[in-house]
């Protein structure tokens, strides 16, 4: 095998810019199915991203903390609606090592008036902690302070959506909205931060303290959910695991009794959506991957074409000394060739493809060079793999019969 | 003139080839044997289907004899293997062809200097040799980067020539090189097969079933339904 790689390349190149349109079509196979690997993957990898921001956006470190019980078939009167958690407890969970700040929130969807203006919003009632737990500032006026929280005053801080429908462009701040017919100052507005994951529109939302809620709107004693931010990502679980104990002495349970409230680390959910993301996104790229496969039947396919038409060519080549290997190797490089460049075509049209979904799509996606490389590799392995068979026929070749071939 | 002008380049014992076509078995060479020295300006005269070209592929260790023992240069070459036989090809045989068989694809200098590359030598190197080997042929530096079919057919028939000898070839052979030629080009070809013949004390060997061709050899065989029969 002395015969210079380079050469067989050149050589490879010449034959297929004698044959564009039928090199073009033998790795249209080719370029389909690294192209649908591409798009697959940037949507596959898109989807994960999407999910770990809007986990991330949801603040870092974050325990969610729901009343029920998870061994027991989860809440089983829905969401959050077990009066096990209290105010208190979640005054005793912030006094934890591992815990940074918390909030207790009660959620539920009321009416908002301003003078003739009616807008349906969601109300959270939640503590003075929410913009730093939720990683989520107020632009204009200010959030509730603890004092506010303390004495259930009558204010709120509005999202933008609700802002916007209510006020239009004026600015809310000072106005006097109600919401369950009772008055509220709009102390702040908070800022737009859009649409989560799941498609809701998070800036239609109303907060006010976590006390002023249950008192004068829900008239419960209860939260439906308490967010706990611990001090770092690591104590996350040293957190979840105080606030157990907290609770379970707090709500006198006996060790063989199991919880009456259970808590979600956010940053386990986050990395569970991530994984299944990532199965998801496998799993589009092995379908892709047929369509691979199928590109390389279509190239052993040509080179066998190629072969017969160059029999008389393989002759003088081994008139003139070339061995079996010297044969199997320009057209196993001239297979290579065909769908590496079948290949490169593909990952150009992918990411065009792959652009154009995020342009006309909702969807969100992302391009690393990974899947361009395996691409590469997979295209250049699908060449050597189907592209033998051929080169094996051709080495094989009986050197008389060969010349004789016309 | 030389003094290894009486050294055996071939000798071949008692050849026999059969080809097995189905059930059916022909004998195309019966029981040859045949001595060549160096410097041989070589004719194998005969019918046509007698064996000629079934014996010159034997002779340019194209194919292996079905009987018998090739020694080529003392190294009996009738027991080795396809790579082994390319490698001796590769070193020693330049062929002219019929119809000078170039590579379309290639150009005229990419075509001489494929039998280098095979050996090989580096681009650099083969480059060099074949521009050699054009020259002594009489084609221009500047139709180099032709391909084959953007030349003449007796520029082509040079060419074909250039890339049997550029790596100085022992022996050249050619089976029936003159058969698409007229009478020019075929005096041609023979006389430049006599001229390295006389130069480079290269050993010739010649297929034809033309006198007139077999008349520039000195040394005559002929072959009659797979025999070697006297002259
Ligand atoms: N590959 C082959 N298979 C079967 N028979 C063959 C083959 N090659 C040649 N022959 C037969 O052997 C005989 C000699 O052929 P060949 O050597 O080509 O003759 P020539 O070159 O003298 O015309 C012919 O009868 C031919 O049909
Ligand atoms: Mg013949």
């Amino acid at each position: 095998m002395k015969f210079p790689i380079l050469l067989d390349v050149q050589s490879a190149f010449k034959t297929f810019a004698r044959n564009k349109a039928r090199s073009f079509l033998t790795t249209l196979g080719i370029i389909i199915g690294v192209a649908s690997v591409i798009a697959t993957v940037s949507i596959g990898q898109g989807a994960s991203a999407s999910v770990q921001d809007a986990i991330n956006a949801m603040g870092s470190n974050l325990l969610i903390i729901l009343p029920g019980s998870s061994n027991l078939g989860g809440v089983q009167t829905g969401f959050g609606e077990l009066p096990t958690l209290t105010l208190q407890d979640a005054e005793a969970i912030r006094k934890l090592p591992a815990v940074k700040t918390d909030a207790a929130n009660i959620r539920m969807n009321e009416q908002v008036i301003w003078r003739g203006n009616n807008w349906g919003a969601s109300v959270l009632g939640t503590s003075s902690t929410f913009p730093v737990i939720r990683k989520w500032p107020v632009t204009k006026g200010e959030f509730f302070d603890k004092q506010q929280v303390d004495t259930a005053a009558n204010v709120a801080v509005i999202g933008t959506t609700v802002a916007t429908q209510l006020f239009g462009l004026m600015n809310p701040v000072g106005h006097i909205v109600l919401i369950h017919n009772v008055p509220f100052k709009i102390i702040g507005e908070l800022k737009s931060i859009g649409f989560n994951a799941f498609g809701q529109d998070q800036d239609d939302l109303v907060t006010v303290p976590i006390t002023t809620m249950m008192e004068k709107i829900a008239g419960i004693s209860w939260v439906n959910i308490i967010m706990v931010s611990a001090k770092s990502k690591k104590d996350t679980e040293i957190a979840q695991n105080q606030i157990t104990a907290l609770l379970r002495q707090k709500h006198h349970i006996p060790p063989h009794k199991p919880n009456d409230f259970y808590i979600r680390n956010l940053t386990q959910i986050a990395q569970t959506a991530s994984s299944s993301a990532q199965i998801f996104t496998i799993l589009l790229a092995a379908v892709a991957a047929v369509s691979l496969l199928v590109g390389g039947i279509g190239i052993m396919n040509i080179m066998l074409v190629s072969v017969t038409e160059r029999t008389k060519e393989i002759g003088i080549r081994m008139a003139v000394g070339a061995k079996k290997n010297d044969i199997l190797k320009q057209f196993l490089i001239e297979s290579s060739v065909l769908s590496l460049f079948g290949g490169v075509l593909g990952i150009g049209l992918g990411i065009g493809i792959s652009d154009l979904i995020s342009v006309i799509s909702p969807l969100h996606t992302i391009l690393t060079i990974e899947p361009i490389l395996i691409s590469i590799v997979f295209s250049v392995a699908v060449g050597v793999f189907f592209g033998f068979y051929p080169a094996y026929k051709a080495s094989n070749l009986n050197p008389v019969e060969a010349l004789r071939y016309e | 003139m030389n003094e290894n002008i009486n050294e055996t380049v071939i000798r071949l014992e008692h050849i026999g080839m059969i080809y097995k076509t189905g059930a059916i078995n022909y004998e195309a060479l019966k029981d040859i044997n045949l001595t060549i020295r160096k410097g041989e300006f070589f004719s194998i005269m005969g019918a046509s289907g007698s064996g000629k070209s079934t014996l010159m592929n034997i002779l340019g260790c194209l194919d292996k004899p079905t009987f018998g023992k090739y020694f080529l240069e003392d190294e009996d070459v009738s027991t080795l293997s396809k790579d082994r036989l390319a490698e001796i090809r590769n070193k020693k045989i330049g062929f002219v062809f019929q119809g000078f068989n170039l590579i379309q694809r290639l150009s005229v200098i990419e075509n001489v200097e494929l039998p280098l590359f095979y050996a090989g030598l580096t681009h650099k190197e083969a480059n060099i040799e074949a521009k050699k080997a054009l020259r002594l042929v009489d084609i221009p530096e500047n139709k180099e980067n032709n391909f084959p079919n953007q030349i003449s057919g007796g520029e082509q028939q040079r060419v074909a020539i250039a890339r049997a000898i550029v790596h100085n070839a022992s022996i050249i052979m050619a089976d029936e090189p003159t058969g698409n030629l007229d009478s020019v080009r075929s005096n041609e070809l023979m006389s430049f097969f006599k001229k390295i013949n006389a130069e480079r004390n290269a050993t010739i060997i010649l297929v034809t079933h033309e006198p007139d061709v077999a008349a520039f050899a000195k040394k005559h065989i002929t072959v009659k339904d797979g025999h070697i029969v006297d002259n």
